[in-house]
């Protein structure tokens, strides 16, 4: 298992690598004058020198990479061109509000795919499981961001039901400490302020759980039929063990694997599906912080918000692995991919 | 086999053979029978065709110009204007109709182009393996390594807003789909009898590849890019939601609802059909590619 990690730890290092070109290119290889693109069609000669020099465009490009991946192991994510403030410190509570809404999202898409999965198979080609998978079907192929706007429109505007902007009421005395709302809520007993964290979470983590609960939902399924057909269930079932027990404990024990890598995949795949659902929902996280970013030409944010986006994906994605492996033993460590 | 056992040069051949092949199954016939049988195929197939001439006959549909502007701003549906018409009094009917054949032709030319470098990456990763097989491979982690979304905000941002590179950036962030699914297929096929069979009568690497190994590789790719399809089709909607993609006044779906967001409260007929439009031709590839998949590998049936 460990000579599995180091492996897989190593096999990282030429992504990562990848990676920083990559986001060091939305900077410094823009086609044409990359100090001008930034700067836009208005600027004075003087204000593209200024950002010329201050991002170091004016050197050659591997040692603008390398003073990038310097930097960037230092924990420098280079300064915002509007708010002059350094990213590292500036991107924190974008970066917590993203995490609490993507925790959110994730926990509806599990709760309600895995068990829509699991009645689906259950009652294989009822009423229910037809109705099931075709609302799973509709759910992967609805744009989040069309989803989040007819949420918008249906339950704030037309039933006026639940808030559809931001974290909180902006009228409320609000002091962040984690910046995860909920928790600050809780912590500090304000149980009003909890209440509109959560009322204020819904719509927007509904909506960006809609497609991982429709995959997961989906998975679920199909590995719960294929290990309801195993002897073992079969035996569970000629015990005599009643049919909550053989569905719930024996087969949905084994058939988690597969539903587990979804998640993970899947929990990775939110952040992405963030920078729309934020958008729409003017929720203050890191995907909004891009999407203001592209809108403001203000390059390095862009840059550094993907990296980071991209970095948690990665280390995600190594986390299921790993996972995966230690929760089948079946898989080969030795062996290649 | 049974032209063998008869006596031919006396008789005219076509008796004989005429009869056989009405009982003999082509592979196409088969597929199409069983195609025909698989409700989500056929359903799926018909809203892809029914996008399709809509894409292909979008002038013959509506009387409209897309850019056309009029008095009549963010009217709600009636006779006249069967969607309603925007902020700008243009018909919204008119605009998803030209907006099918942006999103076709996003899709289209973007799968297209994954597929084709993706398959040819995948080819040469899993025929040759070694150093190839490797930087391959690592290439396509790194493309992977991104959630898809974002390295197409970074490629856009980096060569510009607009439907083109939108359209660039959704083939590359697609290539390694293909890619891995290629390599895989060709690992397995590599090993089969009928290419040692091949190699042993002295065949050149090449031949091998194009004519031995590609055509038997095809058909996960077929499936996996009709999928696709729906993908590009979603994240070329995505980009242009951002204001990423195609730009005003180009009717395209995503930018359409990026517009009226504005107009949630007065119109929402602007943002409903647009959505509709989008969901409901990515419904169609993806249930005709979960039909053909089911149809092609019997194995992955759910």
């Amino acid at each position: 298992m460990i000579s599995y990690i180091i492996r897989r730890l190593i096999m990282l290092i030429p992504v990562l690598i990848g990676m920083s070109i990559i986001t060091f290119s939305v900077v410094h290889a823009i086609p044409g004058d990359p100090a001008r693109t930034i700067v836009g069609d208005k600027a004075t000669p003087a204000q593209i020198q200024e950002i010329r020099e201050n991002l170091g465009l004016d050197k050659p490009a591997y040692i603008q990479y390398f003073t990038y991946v310097k930097d960037i192991l230092r924990g420098d994510l280079g300064t915002s061109l509007i708010t002059k403030q350094e990213i590292a410190k500036e991107i924190k509570p974008f970066l917590a509000a993203t995490t609490e809404l993507a925790v959110v999202a994730m926990l509806i898409a599990v709760f309600f795919g895995v068990n829509l999965g699991i009645l689906s198979a259950w009652k294989q080609n009822s009423w229910f499981d037809y109705t099931a998978m075709l609302i799973a079907l509709i759910g992967v192929s609805m744009p989040i961001f069309w989803l989040g706007l007819m949420e918008q429109w249906f339950f704030a505007q037309e039933l006026d039901l639940l808030p559809s902007n931001g974290r909180l009421d902006p009228r409320m005395e609000f002091d962040a400490i984690t910046n995860f709302y909920s928790i600050d809520a809780i912590i500090q007993g304000n149980w009003y302020a909890f209440q509109d964290a959560i009322l204020h979470l819904i719509l927007p983590a509904v909506a960006l759980g809609t497609i991982p609960m429709a995959i997961i939902a989906r998975m679920t399924r199909s590995s719960m039929l294929e290990v309801m057909r195993s002897d073992y269930i079969r035996t569970a079932r000629a015990k005599g063990l009643g049919e909550f027990w053989v569905v719930y404990k024996h087969t949905l024990k084994n058939a988690f694997i597969p539903v587990l890598t979804v998640v993970g995949l899947q929990l990775g795949l939110l952040l992405g599906g963030a920078v729309l659902t934020e958008t729409i929902f003017s929720w203050p996280g890191v995907g909004r912080y891009i999407f203001d970013a592209i809108n403001a030409r203000n390059y390095p944010v862009i840059q550094s918000g993907i990296l980071i986006l991209a970095t948690i994906f990665v280390v995600i994605n190594l986390i299921v692995d790993l996972l995966y492996a230690w929760v089948d033993p079946r898989i080969q460590y030795g062996k290649g991919d | 086999m049974s032209a063998h056992t008869q006596p031919v040069p006396f008789t005219k051949p076509e008796p004989p053979i005429a009869p056989e092949k009405e009982v003999v199954e082509s592979p196409f016939r088969d597929f199409l029978r069983a195609f025909l049988k698989h409700r989500s195929a056929v359903i799926g197939s018909v809203i892809v065709l029914s996008f399709l001439l809509i894409a292909l006959f979008a002038p013959l549909i509506t009387s409209y110009e897309y850019t056309a502007r009029s008095q009549a701003l963010l009217q709600a549906p009636s006779v006249d204007h069967w969607f309603g018409t925007d902020e700008m009094g243009r018909d919204l009917f008119t605009r998803v109709i030209y907006g099918t054949r942006i999103s076709l032709w996003v899709g289209l030319f973007a799968i297209s182009g994954s597929i084709v470098v993706g398959s040819f990456l995948g080819l040469i990763a899993g025929f040759y393996g070694g150093w190839r097989d490797t930087i391959i491979s690592r290439f396509f982690d790194i493309l992977l390594a991104f959630p898809s979304i974002l390295l197409a905000i970074a490629i856009v941002a980096m060569l510009g807003r607009s439907l083109s590179n939108a359209l660039l950036a959704i083939a590359i962030i697609n290539i390694p789909t293909f890619g891995r699914l290629m390599r895989s297929r060709v690992l397995s096929v590599k090993s089969e009898d009928y290419i040692l069979a091949a190699r042993a009568m002295g065949m050149k690497n090449h031949r091998i590849l194009f004519h031995h190994i590609l055509p038997n590789c095809w058909t996960p790719i077929m499936v996996q890019g009709t999928l696709g399809f729906a993908t590009a089709v979603i994240e070329a909607a995505a980009l242009g939601f951002l204001g990423l993609g195609a730009q005003p006044p180009e009717p395209e779906w995503g930018t359409m609802l990026a517009d009226a967001r504005q107009y949630i409260q007065l119109a929402p007929w602007t943002m409903i059909f647009p959505g509709v439009a989008v969901a409901l031709t990515v419904l169609g590839f993806n249930l005709l590619g979960d039909g053909l998949r089911d149809i092609f590998d019997p194995r992955m049936k759910q």
